[in-house]
């Protein structure tokens, strides 16, 4: 039996935009994913507690605030104290390209930008659970 | 956790309460997978001693806040709160929004409150297939409470009374009369009744109505020893929620021990029997009915048979391999 693939979306911090990441959750519904929302204004840890819980296959943190770099060593630490390293954690929103090849460095899968169409977010989070396989 | 961890290796794990192992071992009690099949069934034996509490009620009438709210009162008491929401899969695409998780963000980051949000994926009954074993990984992981949430129901959708020892009706303001509230179905099953949002002005007549209706019946369904209480309660303020907190403790306290609540936990027993076999003889019928369905439809189609003689070939597949595994099963006996 094939499972929907699970994916919890988070705004993490002071940033109140959330047109976008409802949008990205109403695709990702309507290509069978279940998604998890967790609403405005959380915290990294609220975000990783409720990943695990959740047992999501795809983190998807957006950001439209310019916290990037502070943000996701603080999600990947906290990943890693929660014995949820093989989480897939994907992130959104507007940033720097040097920020960008930083964060893959970082062990983000895959960031994607302003102007990404939807089929192609959908296309990627498919292909990410894909090649990592069961779990 | 790297590489594939079978499930039988995340039962100590998930007894030590490792938020990792038991998010884990839920998705593949959901998936419905064999290998997980024999790490459920050593969980079901280590549980058996959390209140499974339901919370159903219409879609909106506050569920959600209420159980969040509900489950930092409940932690006060000392004992850890597992929460179970469910929401609704699209049935075009299969995929969901779980949205429950949002009205309970105040719950930050207290360890002993573990939240997991399911889909129905096509369950009827406002429950999800898996929420039963669900309840029992977060039971053996030492949660004395779990708060198991439904979707937002109709009138009919009243699965959850068979699945929790004590059942809460949310009831949200101004959405009935006093007629409504005699009418059989949802308002039938509850241990407490909720009102909620009783912060707005029009509370106090749905209070009213459904303290009305309780006065009419004989309660023939419920022990002789509880009255059914109707709580007003308010996320805003806070009201109620000390009264819906003891009203929970109280009832697990008289049903425990009574009569009623044997009843009651017969009941929940038999209901979950019925439908884990009714699931493995879904998930038969499923496989067994996938060729030949397509071939069937076309004669139906075409009329050139009725729909009961082919659904009666159709579950010819289902039943021959229903006797094969007779046969198996007798044959190991002998």
């Amino acid at each position: 039996m094939s499972q929907p693939i699970r994916v919890l979306l988070a705004k993490v911090g002071l940033d109140g935009h959330d047109r976008g990441i409802k949008i990205v959750a109403r695709a990702l519904r309507d290509a069978g994913m279940d998604v998890i929302y967790t609403g405005l204004h959380r915290s990294p840890e609220e975000v990783v507690i409720a990943a695990v819980q959740e047992d999501v296959d795809v983190l998807g943190v957006s950001l439209l605030s310019g916290v990037q770099m502070t943000v996701f060593p603080k999600i990947f630490e906290l990943l890693q104290t929660n014995g949820a390293d093989d989480m897939i954690v994907v992130a959104g929103g507007v940033m720097p390209d040097e920020d960008v090849a930083e964060l893959k460095k970082m062990g983000v899968n895959e960031v994607l930008l302003q102007d990404t169409p939807p089929q192609t977010i959908i296309d990627t989070l498919t292909r990410l659970v894909e090649e990592r396989g069961a779990r | 956790m790297g590489t594939y961890v079978p499930s039988v290796e995340l039962i100590a794990r998930v007894q030590a309460g490792e938020p990792a192992a038991i998010g884990r071992l839920m998705s593949r009690a959901e998936s419905g997978m064999a290998e997980a099949r024999e790490a459920l069934v050593r969980i079901h034996k280590l549980a058996g001693r959390a209140q499974v509490v339901g919370i159903t009620g219409v879609p909106g009438s506050g569920k959600s806040t209420l159980v969040g709210k509900l489950a930092r009162n409940l932690r006060t008491s000392g004992s850890k709160v597992g929460i179970i929401a469910v929401d609704p899969s699209s049935p075009y695409s299969g995929g969901s929004i779980l949205g429950d998780r949002i009205r309970m963000s105040d719950l930050g980051t207290d360890p002993g409150i573990y939240i997991r949000s399911m889909a129905t994926r096509g369950a009827t009954g406002g429950m999800a297939r898996a929420a039963l074993e669900a309840v029992d990984i977060l039971d053996a992981a030492g949660f004395g409470v779990v708060i198991l949430e439904t979707v937002g129901v109709g009138q009919d959708e009243v699965e959850i009374v068979r699945a929790s020892h004590t059942t809460v009706v949310v009831s949200a303001p101004g959405l009935g009369d006093d007629i409504q509230a005699i009418k059989a179905g949802l308002l039938e099953i509850a241990d407490i009744h909720v009102v909620s949002k009783c912060d707005r002005s029009d509370a106090n007549r749905t209070l009213t109505d459904l303290k009305q209706m309780l006065m009419l019946g004989m309660r023939e369904h419920k022990p002789a020893d509880w009255t059914v209480p109707v709580i007003g309660t308010s996320a805003v303020s806070g009201e109620g929620l000390d009264e819906l907190s003891d009203a929970i403790v109280r009832h697990h306290d008289v049903t425990s021990a009574s009569d009623a609540g044997r009843a009651q936990r017969k009941s929940m027993a038999e209901f979950r029997l019925r439908k884990t076999a009714e699931n493995l003889l879904f998930d038969r019928f499923v496989e067994t009915t996938a060729a030949a369905s397509g071939k069937l439809a076309e004669r139906l189609m075409r009329r050139e048979s009725d729909p009961y003689t082919l659904a009666e070939e159709l579950l010819a597949a289902t039943l021959a391999k229903e006797d094969d595994n007779e046969r198996d099963v007798h044959s190991k006996i002998a």
